[in-house]
C-alpha cells in the first residue's frame, strides 16, 4: 500500500511540474500564429532587456496589451525570423542596430509600418522603404583608460588596424554592436579595405564578451582601449561608476567610419495575426512616452522620434559629424562572413 | 581471482521473450537521440565538399582545435590525480575528519561552473585563456573523478593488497600496481565525463574569455542563427567526443575488475599519516575545497551583500525558480520513463540487441548540448512545426543530454531486484504486471529516484540547450543568472547563483551516497 501512494504521489508531482511548465510559457509558445490571447503580443527583442521591458510595462500600462519578450541577439534573432519564415510567433521585432531589420526586410516579413508611426521619426532615422523604423541611435566610439592613453588617440577606426595597435585595444566581435559597426565601414569604404582592416584587427584585438565586459577591462586597465558604444560608459556614471571611473571616452567625428551612429530598429511582422496591437506598440516606442523613456530612463541611448530630445548629459547627435550612411544598406550576411574569414568568429 | 559465472548461473532457464511494446519504444527511444547526430551528418553534405573545406580548414579552426584539445589534455590528468588522491586519502588514511571530507570533495558539483567562473573572475579580474579554462573546468570537475574513485576504494577487497604486500611489495608500489589498476574503470568513466563536460562547457570559459568549440559555436548561432559555420564547428565537436568515447573504451579495456564468487569485500585498514603528514594533508584538502566551494560561495555572499535587498526581485527570482523546478521535474520524470524500456532489455535480456541500444544512447548523448539544441531548432522548425518553441522540444532535449545519467542507475537498481523474486510472487498468486509493480518497481524505486535526482541537477546547471529551445517568455535560474551576468550585473546575478547551489545540493549528496551502491556493479 506503501508502495501505491508512493507512485500516486510521484505521478501527481510529475503531472504538477508538466503543468507548470506548460502554463508558464502557454502563453508564447504555442504556434503563436492563430492561438494566444487577442491582447497580447510577442517581441522578438534584440534591444537591451531592461530598455525593452521599460517600454513593454508603460505600454502595457497604457494600452492593457501584455508584451512577452524573446530575448536574443540582433543577427540571430533576424535570421531565425528568417528561418520561420510566415509561420513565425512574432510581432514586434525590435534590434540594437539596424543591420538585422534590412536582412528581414530583404526576406519580404515586415508589413508596412504606419504612416502615423513613420511620421513620429524624422527621414535620416528610418529606412526609406517605410517596412521600419528607427527606435533610438547610438555612437561608436572608443573608450580609453585615462592612465594609459594620454594623448595618443587613434585619429581613425582604421588606425586599429596598425601594428602599433597589437594587443593595446579590445572589441566584442561576436556582439551585434560591433558587426553594424563593421557593416557601416562596408559600406563607407568597400568590401577590400574592410577585409583589410579586419585581418589587421585579428593580429591586433583581444576580444570580450559584451560591449560592457570591454569597458570592464579597459577600466581594470586590462587593456589601454576599446570599440564600443556610447551608453555604457554613461550608464555606469549614472549607478557607481565602479566600471567606468578611469574610462573616457574618444569621439572619432570627422565623419569617419568610427563616427557611425547606428539606429536601432523596430518593425511588425506581416505574418502576425495582431496587426494592429503591433502598429499600436511601434507607435507607442517611437511616440512620445516611448521617447521620454530614453530620455530620462537609464539606457542612455539617443532620442530619434517624436522632437523629444536626448539625455542632456549626451554630447548632441548634431555634434557627432556621423558620416552619412543609409540604414537600409548595411548588410549582415556579407559582415558575417568576412568576419568569419578573418578569424574573428 | 576465482573463475566461475555467477551471472549465467542466476539466469532462468527458460528465457522469457522480450515483450515487442517495450523493444519498440526502446528503439524509438534511441532512433530519437540519433537525431543531433544525423543532423550534423546531412547538413554536412548538405553543405557541400567546398564550402565545408572552405570552413573546416581555416586558421580560426585550427585555433579552437588546440585550445579545445590542449583544455582536455591538461585538465583530464589534473582531475585524474586530483580526484584520486582525494578518494585514497579520505578512503585509505586516518586524515582527521575523513567522513566530514569525504562529502566536502563531492560538493563542488553543486556549484555550476559557470557561477565558479564567476566567482573566479570577481577574485582575479585578469584570469583568463588555457590557464584560467584549466582551473575553473578542474575546480569544476574533479568530483566526476573523485566520486567513483572513492566508491571504488571503499569496495575494493584490502585481501589483493595484503598478499602484495604479504610478497614483500613496498607501500609505493603496493598503490601504483595492485591499486591504482583496480581504479581503472572509475578512472577511465571519471576521466570520460570530465573531458566530456570539457567540450560541452560554455558560460564558464566565456567570462574567462577562453575559446573553445562550444563557444565558438555559440558565438555563430547568435551571429547567423543557425548558419553553416556553426553546423560545420558542430561537426567537428561531434568527431572530438565520439574520438573520447573510443579513446575510453580502449583504456576500459575487457579485463574483469568485480569481486566473483560470495561474501563481500573487508573494509581496509586505513593507513595512519602520523603527526608529519596529516597537516600537509589537512593543508591539501583544505585548500582544494577553498578554492573549488569556498571561491564562489564566498563571492556570491560578497555580491549579495553588495546588492543588498534591492538585487532580490522577488517576482523574478520566484517565477525563474518555479519554472526551474519544473522543467527539472518534467525533465526528470520524462528522462527516467524513456530510459525504462532500455535498462530493462538491458538487465532481462542482455545481449547484442541490448548492447545496440545502449550503445547508441550513449554515443548521442555524449553531444554536447549545443548541439543537441541547434539540431532540435532546426528540426521543429522545419518538419514540426506545431512543437517549435514548445515545452515538449525543450524536455526532449534534455531526454536526450540526460539520458545516461537515468539509464545508468535504473540498470543497477533493476539488477538489484532479482527476477527470481518476481517469479516468487507469481507463483504466490500475483499477476504477472501487479508482481511486477510490487517487487521489482519497489526495489528499483530508490535507484530510479537516484537517476532522477542526476537528471534534474543537470536540468538546473543547463544553459545553452535551455537558451536556445526554450519558448518565449522563459526564464530558468541559469537564464537570468547569464542575462544578469553577462550585462556585467553581478550583484544582480547573485541571488540567481545562491539558488542555484542551494538547490544543487540535496541532489549532489544523492549522487554521493548513491555512488556507492553503484560502484560494485
Amino acid at each position: 500500500m506503501r508502495m501505491r501512494i508512493g507512485l500516486m504521489s510521484g505521478v501527481a508531482l510529475a503531472t504538477a511540474a508538466v503543468l507548470t511548465v506548460a502554463g508558464c510559457s502557454d502563453s508564447g509558445s504555442d504556434n503563436g500564429t492563430d492561438s494566444g490571447a487577442a491582447n497580447q503580443i510577442t517581441v522578438y527583442n534584440a534591444q537591451h532587456e531592461s530598455l525593452t521591458q521599460e517600454w513593454a510595462d508603460a505600454f502595457t500600462a497604457e494600452t492593457g496589451i501584455e508584451v512577452e519578450l524573446r530575448n536574443g541577439s540582433d543577427t540571430e534573432l533576424g535570421n531565425q525570423l528568417v528561418a520561420e519564415g510566415d509561420q513565425s510567433p512574432a510581432d514586434v521585432f525590435l534590434t540594437e542596430n539596424s543591420p538585422a531589420m534590412t536582412l528581414v526586410e530583404n526576406a519580404g516579413l515586415f508589413a508596412d509600418v504606419h504612416r502615423d508611426v513613420l511620421d513620429q521619426v524624422p527621414g535620416q532615422y528610418r529606412p526609406s522603404s517605410g517596412k521600419w523604423t528607427g527606435i533610438a541611435a547610438r555612437s561608436t566610439v572608443f573608450a580609453y583608460n585615462k592612465d594609459m592613453l594620454p594623448d595618443q588617440l587613434p585619429k581613425s577606426l582604421l588606425d586599429l588596424q596598425d601594428p602599433a595597435w597589437k594587443d593595446r585595444w579590445a572589441a566584442s566581435p561576436s556582439g551585434a554592436d560591433f558587426q553594424a559597426i563593421v557593416s557601416a565601414l562596408l559600406e563607407l569604404k568597400g568590401e577590400d579595405a574592410t577585409r583589410q582592416w579586419l585581418a589587421g584587427m585579428k593580429e591586433n584585438v583581444r576580444t570580450y564578451k559584451g560591449n560592457g565586459t570591454v569597458m570592464k577591462a579597459v577600466n581594470a586597465g586590462e587593456i589601454p582601449g576599446g570599440v564600443i558604444y556610447h551608453y555604457y560608459w554613461f550608464g555606469d556614471q549614472a549607478k557607481t561608476g565602479e566600471n567606468s571611473n578611469n574610462v573616457a571616452l574618444h569621439y572619432f567625428k570627422n565623419e569617419d567610419p568610427g563616427a557611425f551612429v547606428s539606429v536601432s530598429g523596430g518593425g511588425v511582422l506581416q505574418s502576425s495575426t495582431k496587426q494592429d496591437a503591433a502598429q499600436q506598440f511601434l507607435k507607442f516606442v517611437t511616440g512620445q512616452k516611448g521617447q521620454e523613456v530614453l530620455q530620462t530612463g537609464t539606457s542612455f541611448e539617443y532620442t530619434v522620434g517624436s522632437g523629444v530630445p536626448a539625455n542632456p548629459k549626451l554630447v548632441p547627435l548634431a555634434e557627432l559629424q556621423a558620416p552619412q550612411v543609409d540604414p537600409a544598406k548595411l548588410n549582415s550576411p556579407q559582415v558575417t562572413e568576412l568576419m568569419t574569414e578573418a578569424g574573428l568568429l | 581471482m576465482r573463475s566461475g559465472d555467477a551471472a549465467t548461473a542466476r539466469r532462468p532457464t527458460a528465457r522469457p521473450h522480450l515483450p515487442f511494446p517495450l523493444a519498440v519504444a526502446a528503439v524509438i527511444v534511441v532512433a530519437a537521440s540519433f537525431i543531433p547526430l544525423g543532423y550534423v551528418m546531412v547538413q554536412s553534405i548538405a553543405t557541400g565538399w567546398d564550402t565545408a573545406s572552405a570552413l573546416l580548414f581555416r586558421p580560426r579552426v585550427r585555433e579552437l582545435l588546440s585550445n579545445t584539445v590542449l583544455l582536455v589534455v591538461v585538465t583530464v590528468p589534473i582531475c585524474v590525480v586530483l580526484g584520486v588522491l582525494a578518494a585514497w586519502l579520505v578512503e585509505r588514511t586516518r586524515v582527521p575528519g575523513a567522513k566530514v571530507w569525504a562529502v566536502l570533495l563531492a560538493v563542488p558539483l553543486a556549484v555550476p561552473a559557470f557561477v565558479n567562473s564567476y566567482s573566479w573572475v570577481t577574485a582575479i579580474p585578469s584570469l583568463g585563456g588555457l590557464r584560467g579554462g584549466v582551473l575553473i573546468a578542474t575546480l569544476s570537475y574533479f568530483p566526476l573523478v573523485y566520486i567513483p574513485a572513492a566508491a571504488t576504494l571503499r569496495r575494493l577487497d584490502p585481501a589483493v593488497e595484503e598478499s602484495a604486500r604479504a610478497l614483500g611489495v613496498g607501500p609505493w608500489a603496493v598503490f601504483f600496481r595492485v591499486v591504482v589498476p583496480q581504479l581503472r574503470l572509475a578512472i577511465a568513466g571519471g576521466a570520460l565525463l570530465v573531458s566530456l563536460h570539457l567540450l560541452a562547457e560554455y558560460g564558464a570559459f566565456v567570462f574567462i574569455r577562453f575559446d573553445t568549440f562550444t563557444t565558438a559555436i555559440f558565438e555563430q548561432y547568435q551571429s547567423t542563427f543557425n548558419g553553416t559555420a556553426a553546423t560545420m564547428l558542430a561537426g567537428v565537436l561531434v568527431l572530438l567526443c565520439l574520438t573520447l568515447l573510443v579513446i575510453e573504451s580502449v583504456v576500459r579495456g575487457s579485463a574483469r575488475y568485480a569481486r566473483i564468487g560470495s561474501g563481500a569485500a573487508r573494509r581496509a585498514v586505513p593507513a595512519e599519516l602520523g603527526w608529519r603528514y596529516s597537516p600537509i594533508v589537512l593543508l591539501f584538502l583544505g585548500v582544494l575545497i577553498a578554492a573549488s566551494v569556498g571561491v564562489p560561495v564566498v563571492s556570491v555572499v560578497r555580491w549579495l551583500v553588495i546588492g543588498g535587498s534591492a538585487v532580490w526581485e522577488w517576482d523574478a527570482v520566484a517565477s525563474a525558480l518555479v519554472q526551474t523546478l519544473g522543467f527539472g521535474i518534467a525533465g526528470a520524470v520524462v528522462t527516467c520513463v524513456v530510459a525504462f524500456p532500455i535498462a530493462w532489455i538491458s538487465i532481462r535480456h542482455p545481449g547484442r540487441f541490448s548492447r545496440f541500444l545502449e550503445g547508441g544512447t550513449y554515443i548521442s548523448s555524449s553531444l554536447p548540448g549545443i548541439v543537441v539544441a541547434l539540431a532540435l531548432v532546426t528540426v521543429s522548425i522545419r518538419y514540426l512545426h506545431p512543437l517549435y518553441q514548445s515545452v515538449a522540444v525543450v524536455i526532449a532535449g534534455y531526454a536526450l543530454l540526460f539520458l545516461p545519467r537515468a539509464l545508468v542507475n535504473l540498470r543497477a537498481g533493476l539488477a538489484q531486484a532479482p527476477v527470481g523474486l518476481e517469479e516468487a510472487a507469481q507463483s504466490l498468486g500475483l499477476s504477472p504486471l501487479s508482481a511486477f509493480v510490487r517487487v521489482t518497481l519497489r526495489l528499483a524505486a530508490p535507484a530510479t529516484a537516484a537517476g532522477g535526482a542526476l537528471v534534474f541537477l543537470g536540468i538546473v546547471n543547463e544553459l545553452t540547450a535551455t537558451l536556445l529551445l526554450a519558448p518565449t517568455g522563459t526564464r530558468t535560474l541559469s537564464m537570468q543568472f547569464w542575462s544578469l551576468s553577462s550585462e556585467i550585473d553581478y550583484a544582480g546575478a547573485a541571488p540567481y547563483a545562491l539558488i542555484m547551489i542551494v538547490l544543487s545540493l540535496p541532489m549532489t549528496y544523492v549522487l554521493f551516497s548513491q555512488s556507492k551502491k553503484v560502484a560494485g556493479l
